[in-house]
């Protein structure tokens, strides 16, 4: 199937669209391109994106740009957190996993930069001014929701890797964010089962996927470089 | 997971605009079942329409079987190894809501495994082996709690491994490799849960990832389990020369496969 570049136009019909951009769920040339699968009414496309933004790029290449966006982001958030006053006055076991974190993440990060090359996108954007780095339930807060998107992320772009060595990589790192997502769910509620919640896993045990939309939709409240992925597989 | 939503990436190949609609009823009629059954076991559901992805028609479904009960004797031994230490009463109180989850979520496995293996498939599940935790009577795991958290430890790092020793093999196939997946993390969350209650307690200084091969204060029987995670190399890429990271925080970065084998003959111990 071919992806198309379409209008989001049940967004703009259903809500005020400048409300929707400010509330950050897309950045503005991303707006106008979302990428779906087949859809028996919405037939309208949008134009092609500015200059401005990152295209990912298509097949494995868009898929690795993808999970180079999502580490970009990850990685400037830890490294943020501990610059922070949360991370000044944490506890030792809460400075060692924010420690650990930032290291693994920035290391994702130049993996799939240097994995990349040439056809690596540019440095995103960062946009944490709806965290408070101050606080710690502010901080542990987004670290879930980076970690736990992160799982989904790669859980759903799985299928989409063509290339066996890629799809191994992957794999690796995804259990990693699911080991770290689990352990920030435990500082924020410890002893009980919200490290694997029923908000996340089903009654066969499975954990959600997210598909790009999804998870490029929920990360752009994070990020103002707009974000092509309309050539991403499907 | 959302495996309905692959629904969502299928289009009618046709142009008829009646063809279109059975479609689009029938997608629609899917998704509407597939909310309805959230409460009861649904595997059957999202992958019983496999047969109109063109992924399938390529895989081999007698590999596929065999990955899948290579899955589900893991998730036999694992269900069956917390569902003991439940009825043992060797749990500490406090700790009775992390590992009845655990259970759950491999009972879940068990269950849904045996169902795609069995109604989408159309193969054999394999049945739930003897087992001896004992292994031979070096393991009290029922009665001595520091033993029983350290033997699930064991099991959940193994699975993880397992799991994505595997996804080559099931590659071919998006669902299953999506379902797969969706296990693969679940079982990662519960390592990084029991590793770190078991450095809480005392009993070991691991994180909830694992650094080099260590396996910490672990029986050294364990050894073959964290073997190979020290790997700093990945794609040709070495990652602490690239970016000067300490070793052991790259590999703590990256959990490494197991193959097939290796899994069996760590299971091994267990097996009656």
């Amino acid at each position: 199937m071919k992806n198309e570049l379409i209008k989001p136009k049940g967004l703009v019909k259903n809500a005020n669209r400048r409300q929707f951009l400010k509330m950050g769920s897309l950045s503005v040339a991303a707006a106008g391109l979302i990428m779906v699968g087949c859809n028996d009414d919405i037939e309208d496309r949008g134009p092609k994106p500015g200059g401005e933004g990152v295209m990912l790029g298509s097949g494995d290449i868009g898929i690795l740009n993808y999970a180079y966006a999502l580490e970009q982001l990850e990685a400037a958030f830890y490294a943020t957190v501990m610059q922070g006053s949360y991370f000044a006055n944490a506890s030792a076991e809460e400075k060692t996993i924010m420690g650990d974190l930032e290291k693994h993440e920035r290391a994702h990060r130049e993996f799939f930069k240097a994995a990349l090359g040439n056809a690596a996108i540019a440095d995103l954007e960062v946009d944490f001014s709806s965290i408070d780095f101050s606080s710690r339930t502010s901080v542990l807060m987004a670290a879930k929701t980076f970690e736990d998107l992160g799982v989904a992320a790669y859980n759903g772009a799985g299928q989409f890797i063509e290339s066996v060595d890629y799809l191994l990589i992957a794999g690796k790192i995804v259990s990693v964010e699911a080991r770290h997502a689990a352990a920030i769910r435990d500082l924020i509620n410890p002893g009980t089962a919200d490290f694997a919640g029923d908000d996340l896993i089903d009654a066969n045990g499975l954990e959600r996927t997210l598909n790009f939309t999804e998870v490029l939709t929920a990360a752009s409240s994070f990020v103002t470089t707009p974000i092509d992925f309309s050539q991403l597989p499907s | 997971m959302n495996l309905l939503k692959l629904l969502d990436k299928m289009c009618p190949d046709t142009n008829s605009p009646e063809e279109k609609d059975l479609f689009f009823s029938r997608r629609e009629a899917f998704r509407q079942f597939g909310d309805m059954s959230k409460k009861v076991a649904m595997a059957a559901v999202p992958l019983g329409i496999l047969s109109a992805l063109p992924k399938v028609a390529k895989a081999d479904t007698a590999s596929l079987i065999g990955v899948l009960n290579f899955a589900l004797t893991l998730e036999h031994l694992e269900y069956r190894y917390y569902q003991m230490g439940i009825e043992a009463g060797v749990i500490d109180n406090a700790d009775l809501a992390i590992f009845t989850k655990i259970r759950d979520h491999e009972l879940a496995h068990v269950d849904f495994l045996k169902e795609v293996i069995a109604n989408v498939l159309m193969g054999t599940p394999v049945p739930e082996p003897d087992f001896d935790f004992t292994a031979g009577g070096n393991f009290m795991p029922f009665s001595d709690y520091p033993t029983f958290l350290a033997l699930s430890q064991a099991f959940e790092d193994t699975g993880v491994r397992a799991y994505k020793g595997q996804a080559g093999n099931v590659m071919e196939n998006g669902v299953v490799l999506t379902a797969a997946l969706a296990i693969h993390s679940v079982e990662a969350r519960h390592a990084s849960m029991v590793r770190r209650l078991r450095t809480k307690k005392g009993q070991d200084d691991v994180k909830g990832w694992i650094t080099n091969a260590s396996i910490g204060t672990l029986p050294a029987a364990t050894q073959p389990i964290y073997a190979g995670e020290d790997n700093v190399t990945h794609g040709g890429v070495n990652v602490v020369n690239l970016t000067g990271i300490d070793a052991g925080a790259v590999a703590e970065g990256w959990d490494e496969p197991l193959s097939k084998e290796q899994v069996l003959g760590i299971a091994s111990l267990f097996l009656a």
